[in-house]
């Protein structure tokens, strides 16, 4: 039986459960595993950098590895803006062949007025496998319609897919994800 | 993504930004090191080759412009990207005027850095699929080590190494420098006899006795100052090839000797009675025009047809302009090795000038222009003043003095010679021809070494090459 993926929402605003339902069963799909709702009210606040006025990713991970559900993976889903000291921003981050990932609404609501709900639903499914799939040890994929391409902006997560390729496929199993 | 043969160095005095940029850039595939300053960065560099180098701005000790200017002494073709917390032209242009391929202001947009990383790996590619393709070319372009892509010969080539796989006798014809000993070489080296020694003669460098007791050896008091038994050519080449050079300047009773051993494979050492009995592939050479030697009665016909049996006749380089830019890509390519320089090419009029000129010398001739280039050259290109190529206009003496070729090429000669101080092989190289070739001239009208003319021609034997 393979260990499932926890999937938490650590955001300030309230959860919202369509759309978190909306990830795990996404999540889910493009692993083949079980995917646990969970929930604590802890919250990475000591990860916020005022003078960037954003939270340090990298600080967020360390935290869902302490603070977290063990026997798993965990994915730390927020409202809160990202990003690594040499970038102005990230969507999420994982730690590669790691247990945790995070990812943001922040930067996916981007146009989001414009297309809608279902687009920003859709895009956070799509990071939020995305991240995972780099804690399974998945690099990104040079096939554009892959979920592990690179998304440098929200165009390039539009056009993507919310499943890794056959190659991706089968390098998870090959690392016995 | 095929990444993994990126290989990127991030140096960065922090950690955190070390860490966060490298492992950034793993996600996209690349193999990732990291230096926490100049000093380890250098040391990388200088043991192992990297794509990019990442390199913060400002750090304590060496600081990134001096990273950078070292690394592109080290590496010259190191893609390097300078990071800088604050932006301000005057970094940007002391890095771009260093050589840095781009900077970043920290923090950047990611969009920008998967692009620039992109766009250096893309550039990187096309330059290493272009050096891969002219190396395919070159292999093609190839016998061995000559070089040229002209059809005529492309077609020398083809015959060669057709007339090597036989014992055929073969005559090497062209003009002085056109590369007979090269070629003779390359026939034996894809002849059977390849592992069997190549034993070249030069015909023309001695006296018609000498020349003899070289060729066939002598027995021991044969002549005054034979002291000893020795061996010749002939017999050291048992099992190769015997390559004899400027073969149309054998004198009358060497070429009946000559013609014998041909015949029957068989000679005798100078004073022995002995038959000795040789496996040699004899390949001859000569500049000289061999069919009007047989009419006016100074070469022997029966060995002009011995020796013709496969006729190749390299073109002289003036007639096959388009190798001149292969021919001097290579030249300046094996000069820098051996001179342990960077050398990487020549300037575009330097060029023109070289694919220009008319080459009496021809591809030796090239190469010595080159080597002198190569010397003189200041910078990792060879202007065209370092070549010292004479401008055209500059060659007969006197413009207007009416006289024949040959007093003209006399004067020449003499001139030459005279500017080097009686040395030989210098003078030689300026003429573009070899040492032989211009001992023959300097017998031909009789010139001096000091290039004075002499009264009475001397023999050549005390002081001839070799």
């Amino acid at each position: 039986m393979p260990l499932p993926i926890f999937v938490w929402w650590i955001g300030e605003a309230q959860e919202d459960p369509a759309l978190m339902d909306h990830v795990r069963r996404h999540v889910a799909r493009a692993f083949e595993r079980e995917v646990v709702a969970w929930s604590a009210p802890e919250r990475p606040r000591h990860a916020y950098d005022a003078r960037r006025r954003q939270h340090a990713s990298g600080t967020i991970l360390k935290w869902l590895v302490e603070t977290g559900p063990r026997g798993g993976k965990v994915l730390g889903v927020t409202d809160r803006d990202l990003f690594i000291p040499i970038l102005t921003y990230v969507f999420g981050e994982a730690q590669l062949g790691g247990d945790a990932a995070v990812v943001s609404t922040a930067r996916l609501a981007e146009g989001a007025d414009a297309v809608g709900r279902r687009v920003l639903v859709e895009r956070l499914a799509k990071e939020a496998v995305h991240e995972i799939g780099h804690a399974f040890g998945l690099l990104h994929c040079g096939n554009e319609g892959c979920v592990m391409s690179r998304s440098p902006a929200v165009r390039e997560v539009d056009e993507k897919s919310s499943l890794p390729c056959a190659e991706c496929r089968a390098r998870l199993s090959q690392e016995g994800a | 993504m095929a990444n993994e043969r990126t290989r990127i160095l991030v140096v960065d005095d922090e950690e955190i930004v070390r860490e966060s940029l490298g492992g950034w850039l793993e996600k996209d595939g690349y193999t990732v090191e990291r230096s926490p300053d100049g000093t380890s960065a250098l040391a990388r560099i200088q043991a192992e080759r990297w794509s990019i180098l990442i390199v913060d701005l400002k750090m304590p000790g060496i600081d990134g412009l001096k990273v950078l200017e070292e690394a592109k002494k080290l590496q010259p073709d190191l893609a390097v990207v300078m990071m800088t917390a604050y932006a301000t032209v005057d970094t940007a242009v002391a890095a771009m005027k260093a050589g840095a391929y781009d900077y970043l202001v920290k923090p950047f947009d990611p969009e920008e850095l998967s692009l620039m990383m992109q766009k250096i790996v893309a550039q990187q590619t096309l330059v290493r699929e272009n050096v891969v393709l002219r190396q395919a070319l070159k292999q093609e372009y190839r016998f061995r080590d000559l070089l040229s892509k002209s059809p005529a010969m492309q077609a020398v080539f083809e015959l060669a190494r057709t007339a090597a796989r036989s014992n055929s006798t073969i005559l090497v014809l062209g003009e002085s420098g056109s590369g007979k000993e090269v070629l003779a070489r390359a026939i034996h080296a894809e002849s059977p006899r390849a592992e069997g020694p190549f034993v070249a003669v030069s015909c023309a460098a001695l006296t018609e006795s000498l020349l003899e007791s070289e060729l066939f050896g002598h027995e021991k008091g044969a002549f005054t100052g034979a002291i000893a038994r020795r061996k010749g050519k002939f017999e050291a080449a048992d099992g190769g090839t015997l390559f004899l050079d400027e073969v149309g300047d054998v004198g009358p009773k060497l070429q009946l000797d000559l013609l014998r051993v041909l015949e029957d494979r068989k000679f005798h050492r100078v004073g022995g009675n002995e038959p000795i009995e040789v496996d040699v592939r004899i390949v001859a050479a000569t500049n000289r025009n061999l069919q009007k030697a047989v009419q006016d009665g100074k070469f022997r016909d029966d060995l002009f047809y011995r020796l013709n049996v496969i006729p190749i006749l390299i073109p002289p380089l003036r007639q096959r302009r388009e190798d001149i830019p292969l021919l001097v890509e290579n030249f300046v390519e094996r000069l820098a090795a051996e001179m342990k320089k960077r050398l990487d090419g020549v300037s575009p009029d330097a060029m023109n000038a070289l694919v220009g000129h008319d080459w009496p010398g021809n591809v030796r001739e090239l190469r010595n222009v080159l080597e002198r280039g190569a010397v003189v050259a200041t910078g990792a290109i060879i202007q065209l003043a370092e070549l010292g190529l004479p401008s055209k206009g500059e060659a007969p003496p006197k413009p207007g003095a009416l006289a024949s070729l040959e007093e003209i090429e006399k004067r020449h000669v003499a001139a030459v010679l005279s500017h080097t101080g009686g040395n030989v092989s210098q003078a030689a190289r300026i003429l573009g021809i070899d040492r032989v070739t211009l001992y023959n001239k300097m017998r031909k009208y009789a010139i001096r070494r000091t290039g004075e003319p002499q009264d009475v021609p001397q023999p050549t034997n005390g002081d001839g090459p070799r």
